[in-house]
């Protein structure tokens, strides 16, 4: 199979720079695979995990906060706001930050921010969502 | 010629001066290490979205952002990144000496600027030079972070989408290595076309979700990124030019040190030496 050169940024550095076969993103308008001879493509991100998949080496996952995902003939680009490797995730801690932003969302008092507090719901969700996926990648 | 009691204060002072400045050239040594290395780590993110952003002013949108349209020019922008301390040589002097020789081309031509200042000695400076300050932000500390920079970035955009200001300039000092700092002006707004001949034939992106959203993001994104990288990059400038003139002072103080040492000597073997003769003579004149 093709493969085409992958690059992850985020603000603060960068995270993944190689040959891919296949990268799988979460677009807004849902999940995007995307391999070489794509069209060029600019999406935003949202927040969840980007599957990198490459020859003869192991599936790498990246937690992504957002960002944007820009495709060339001959690139595929990552920019990140914040990227971790999912090895870094904390699931006690995306399944503590999902309860506490799904209580600020039912306690919707005054001082309360509730755009902010679905955002942290959806940020903490997608951290779940990657943990979860690299759990059923070393299970199978 | 100062008498010795007065020589010896005067090396007692400049030693104490000089310790100063070789304590602080240490600091900013270290302080520049760490400059450094951040400023390394955001390098990648503002290259590739430069490239991203790049591609994008080279494709036929069928939508054109407002930030990509040249229009007339009635009135202009300057961000001006400064340090918040003094006491590093000329880096400052020299930086806005840049930005007033390129304000200069525009107010001959009696169009007027607006400015947005990063940094104290910037404020400081414009203060007393004269200049239309609409936004200004200080104290960023060693470590600064893209949210204390949006608001003031956020004045300077929306200026620019109300039609205020026609044409945008970023000012910092560019970190070539630890001797040399150079200033620099570029054009943020409207984007600067990158040339690329290979990119030149009729294309477009696939935009997900639609161009305008997606575009919105992303060129706010671009300026933030490119906003926050030279004030990181300014701030390793800071430091080695801190670093380079506290070694300077700190040599100057050494030569001044033997300079009046010297003469300290000779004001001492003076002394000596007229005593001597006094007393020689004084007792040859008993005897």
């Amino acid at each position: 199979m093709a493969s085409i050169q992958c690059d992850i940024v985020s603000a603060e550095e960068s995270i993944f720079s190689g040959s891919v076969e296949m990268i799988i993103a979460a677009g807004l308008l849902g999940d995007l695979g995307i391999s070489a001879g794509h069209s060029p493509l600019l999406t935003g991100l949202k927040p969840g995990p980007v599957r990198v998949i490459s020859e003869g080496e192991e599936e790498q996952v990246f937690y992504v906060s957002g960002g944007f995902l820009e495709v060339q003939p001959n690139a595929i680009t990552v920019l990140a706001d914040t990227a971790v490797r999912a090895e870094d995730l904390d699931e006690a801690a995306a399944v503590e930050a999902q309860k506490r932003a799904e209580q600020d969302v039912v306690n919707q008092s005054g001082e309360i921010d509730y755009s902010r507090a679905a955002a942290e719901l959806a940020a903490a969700v997608a951290q779940l969502r990657t943990i979860q996926q690299i759990k059923s990648k070393l299970g199978k | 010629m100062a008498s010795g009691k007065e020589i010896r204060t005067q090396i007692t002072s400049i030693k104490s001066t000089q310790k100063i400045t070789s304590a602080m050239e240490m600091v900013a040594a270290s302080k520049m290490r760490k400059a450094q290395e951040r400023m390394q780590k955001g390098k990648p993110y503002s290259k590739r979205i430069k490239a991203v952003v790049g591609h994008l002013a080279n494709s036929t949108p069928e939508y054109r952002h407002m930030f990509m349209e040249e229009r007339e020019i009635k009135r202009v922008g300057y961000i001006v990144v400064s340090t918040d301390r003094g006491l590093c040589g000329g880096l400052n002097v020299n930086l806005f000496k840049q930005a007033i020789a390129s304000m200069k081309n525009y107010s001959e031509n009696n169009i007027d600027v607006d400015l947005c200042l990063v940094g104290a000695k910037g404020a400081a400076f414009f203060n007393s030079f004269g200049g239309n300050v609409v936004a200004a932000v200080r104290d960023l500390g060693e470590d600064p972070a893209v949210v204390d920079l949006i608001g003031s970035i956020k004045v300077m955009l929306d200026a620019y989408e109300e039609g205020t200001i026609d044409r945008l300039y970023l000012v910092n000092n560019e970190f070539v290595n630890t001797m040399t700092q150079q200033p620099e002006v570029e054009q943020l707004l409207p984007l600067d076309c990158s040339d690329d001949e290979s990119m030149k034939h009729h294309w477009d992106y696939i935009y997900e979700p639609d161009a305008k959203d997606l575009l919105d993001g992303l060129l706010l994104r671009y300026i933030e990124a490119l906003v926050y990288q030279a004030v990181v990059e300014n701030g390793a400038c800071e430091q080695a030019a801190r670093m380079i003139a506290m070694k300077s002072a700190t040599d100057n103080a050494g030569d001044l040190i033997d300079d009046l040492q010297l003469v300290y000597n000779k004001a001492r073997q003076a002394a000596i030496t007229q005593e001597l003769s006094e007393i020689v003579s004084g007792a040859a004149a008993i005897s």
